[in-house]
C-alpha cells in the first residue's frame, strides 16, 4: 500500500484561456502536516478545490487516499475548512454540527458525543446554543474547524484557517493541528501566515503561477545566516570564509555568510582570531521562511 | 438518500427560520379573509335580490374561480421566488463548498432542494386553495366540479416553475435567474392570451405562437386546463365566464408538462454535476 495520501501528476486547470494551475505534481505522505505556499493568484485554492473534487481538472491525474480526486468514498475520510468559511447562519452552533454530521451519515448518539467533544476542543461549549450570526469571526473559524473534524478524518484540508483570528485563536488552531499530527492525521495546510506554517508544518511546497517550483522540509532547514563585523577583510580571509559557506553580502567590513549549521561558528571565530582580525560582532540568525519565500518566488513576483 | 432527505429537511427548516413560511401564511390569511368578506357580501346581495338558483350556481363558480386564479398567481410567484437563490446563493457565498465535500453526490443536493421546495409549495397551495374552497362551501354550500383534477394541474404548474428556477440557479446568478424565470413566465402568460385571441378572431398565426409559448413553458396552459375542468359544461360552452376559454388545452399538455419537468430537472442535475465550484 502506498505511503502517500495525495499523489498528483500534472494536474492542470484552465478557465477559458486563463491557466489557473499549470502543473500540479506533488506527493503528500500520511501523517505529515503539509504546507502549501504561494503568492495570491498562484493557484493554491484552485489546486485544493481540484483535490477535493469541487473543481474538475482540465487534464492530469490525481489520487487522494488511494482514490481518484473527488471520489465519494474518499470524502468520507476527508475534512475541509474553506477560506472565507460561510454557512447557514440561522442555525445555532450545535444545530450546524448536527446538520453536517448527518451529511456524513453519523448515527445520532455517536454524533452528539462527538459534537460535545469537538465543542470543548474548539472552546465553544458555552456558545453552542447561540445562533451562528452572533458568532465573532474567530468563533466562526473555530466552529468551521469543528465541522471539518466531525467524521474523524484521515486527511484534513485547511484553507487559511488562522486568518482573522486573534493570537489566542491562532494558538488554539495551531495546537489542534499539532494534536491532529500526533493522532496520525494528515493536514494539508494553506496559509499566508508564514509563522504558522513554520510552527506546525513538516514540509512545504512553493507554488508559483500554477506550478510547484520548490519543496522544503522544514525540520531539516538548519541553514543559518552568520553576520560578521570585522576590523579588516582581505582576499585571503575571504578564501578562508568561503570554505565554511557562501558569502551572501559584503558591505565594507561587514559580511553575511550562509553556513550549513551552528557547529562551524566556533571554528570560524578561532580562524579569525588566529589571523589577528579584529572581531566586533558575530551574530547567527536562522533563516526565516519569509526570507526563503522571497528568494524562491524571485524578484519578478509582485504582490497579488 | 440520506443526503437528499437531509438537504430537503434543511430547505424546509430554512424557509421556516427565515420567516418565509410565516409571512406566506400571514399574507395568505389576509387574502382569504378578504375573499371571505367579498364572497359573503355577494352572497348576501344575491339572496336579497332573489336571483334564480341556476344563475346563482354559475355566479358561485365564477367567484370561486376568481379566488383560485388569485391563488394560482400567488403560488406561481412563490414557485419562482422561493428557490431563486437556493443554489446560486449558496454557490456564490461558498456555503456549497462545505456541502459538496461531504460524502454525497451532487445530484442529491439538487434533488433535496427540489423536494424541500416542492413540499413547501404543496403545503402552500393546499392551504390557500383549500381556504378558497372552504369559504365557498361554508358561504354557499358550493364546490366546483373536478376539483381534485383542477388542483392537481395547478400543482403541476407550480412544479414546472420550481424546476425552472432550480435549473437556472445551477448556472446563473440569483438576479439573472430571477429575470430569466420571470421572463419565461411572462412569455407563457402572453402566449396563453395570444392563443385565446387568435382562436377567437381566427388568426392561426397568433394561435400557433400561443401554442409554441405554451410548449416552451407549459404553465398558462395548466391554469386554462384546470379552469376548464372546474366549470360546469354550460358555462364553458356559452362562454359566459371570463374563465371559459375559446381554445381549451389538450390533455396531451399534462404529459408535456411532466416531460418538461423531467427534462429541465435532468438538465439541472447534469449542469450542477459538471459545474466548477
Amino acid at each position: 500500500m502506498t505511503d502517500f495520501v495525495i499523489e498528483t501528476d500534472r494536474l492542470r486547470k484552465e478557465f477559458g484561456s486563463k491557466v489557473a494551475v499549470a502543473d500540479l505534481t506533488l506527493r503528500v505522505r500520511a501523517g505529515e502536516v503539509f504546507g502549501f505556499l504561494g503568492p495570491n493568484g498562484a493557484g493554491k485554492t484552485t489546486s485544493m478545490k481540484m483535490l477535493l473534487g469541487l473543481v474538475h481538472p482540465t487534464s492530469g491525474q490525481g489520487m487522494v487516499l488511494g482514490r481518484p480526486v473527488g471520489d465519494l468514498a474518499a470524502r468520507r475520510e476527508i475534512g475541509f475548512l474553506p477560506e472565507h468559511f460561510r454557512f447557514h447562519d440561522w442555525m445555532t452552533g450545535r444545530e450546524f454540527l448536527v446538520f453536517h454530521g448527518q451529511l456524513h451519515g453519523i448515527e445520532r448518539r455517536e454524533l452528539n458525543t462527538r459534537i460535545d467533544e469537538l465543542l470543548d476542543r474548539v472552546d465553544l461549549a458555552d456558545a453552542a446554543g447561540r445562533k451562528l450570526h452572533e458568532y465573532s469571526k474567530g468563533m466562526q473559524q473555530r466552529i468551521g474547524l469543528a465541522q471539518a473534524l466531525l467524521n474523524r478524518p484521515r486527511l484534513i484540508f485547511l484553507d487559511e484557517p488562522t486568518s482573522g483570528l486573534d493570537p489566542i485563536g491562532r494558538i488554539l488552531v495551531r495546537d489542534i493541528v499539532l494534536k491532529l499530527r500526533e493522532d496520525g492525521v494528515t493536514v494539508f495546510f494553506n496559509s499566508h501566515i508564514l509563522t504558522d506554517i513554520e510552527a506546525i508544518c513538516d514540509r512545504v511546497v512553493f507554488l508559483k503561477r500554477g506550478r510547484v517550483i520548490q519543496e522544503s522540509r522544514l525540520a531539516e532547514r538548519d541553514r543559518i545566516e552568520l553576520e560578521l563585523k570585522l576590523g579588516a577583510i582581505d582576499d585571503g580571509l575571504m578564501e578562508v570564509l568561503a570554505t565554511y559557506g557562501s558569502v551572501m553580502e559584503r558591505n565594507g567590513t561587514t559580511l553575511r555568510l550562509e553556513i550549513p549549521d551552528e557547529s562551524c561558528i566556533p571554528d570560524i571565530t578561532r580562524r579569525l582570531v588566529e589571523r589577528n582580525v579584529p572581531v566586533y560582532r558575530v551574530a547567527a540568525v536562522k533563516r526565516s521562511l519569509e526570507a526563503e519565500f522571497i528568494d524562491v518566488m524571485g524578484e519578478d513576483e509582485r504582490a497579488g | 438518500m440520506n443526503g437528499i432527505l437531509t438537504i430537503a429537511r434543511l430547505t424546509i427548516r430554512e424557509a421556516r427560520q427565515r420567516k418565509i413560511l410565516l409571512l406566506s401564511m400571514m399574507l395568505g390569511a389576509v387574502f382569504l379573509a378578504l375573499f371571505a368578506w367579498g364572497f359573503h357580501s355577494i352572497s348576501t346581495a344575491t339572496r336579497a335580490n332573489g336571483v334564480q338558483a341556476a344563475q346563482v350556481r354559475f355566479q358561485w363558480n365564477v367567484i370561486t374561480l376568481v379566488g383560485l386564479y388569485a391563488v394560482n398567481f400567488l403560488v406561481t410567484a412563490t414557485a419562482v421566488l422561493l428557490p431563486i437563490d437556493t443554489l446560486s446563493g449558496e454557490i456564490a457565498s461558498g456555503v456549497m463548498h462545505t456541502l459538496l465535500t461531504k460524502p454525497m453526490r451532487r445530484f442529491e443536493v439538487v434533488v433535496g432542494k427540489w423536494l424541500g421546495n416542492a413540499c413547501i409549495l404543496t403545503f402552500y397551495l393546499a392551504g390557500m386553495a383549500g381556504g378558497v374552497l372552504a369559504i365557498a362551501r361554508f358561504e354557499a354550500a358550493y364546490t366546483p366540479p373536478n376539483i381534485l383534477a383542477g388542483l392537481g394541474l395547478l400543482w403541476l404548474e407550480s412544479l414546472v416553475l420550481l424546476t425552472l428556477s432550480i435549473a437556472g440557479g445551477t448556472q446563473l446568478t440569483t438576479l439573472a435567474n430571477g429575470i430569466l424565470v420571470f421572463g419565461l413566465y411572462g412569455i407563457a402568460f402572453i402566449g396563453g392570451w395570444m392563443e385565446q385571441i387568435g382562436t377567437t378572431f381566427g388568426s392561426s398565426t397568433a394561435r400557433n405562437l400561443g401554442i409554441a409559448a405554451s410548449l416552451l413553458v407549459p404553465i398558462e396552459a395548466m391554469w386554462q386546463y384546470a379552469a376548464t375542468l372546474m366549470q360546469p359544461a354550460f358555462l364553458r360552452e356559452t362562454r359566459l365566464s371570463p374563465f371559459a376559454y375559446a381554445s381549451s388545452p389538450s390533455p396531451f399538455m399534462i404529459w408535456w408538462a411532466v416531460g418538461h419537468i423531467a427534462v429541465v430537472f435532468l438538465f439541472a442535475v447534469v449542469r450542477f454535476e459538471k459545474r466548477d465550484m
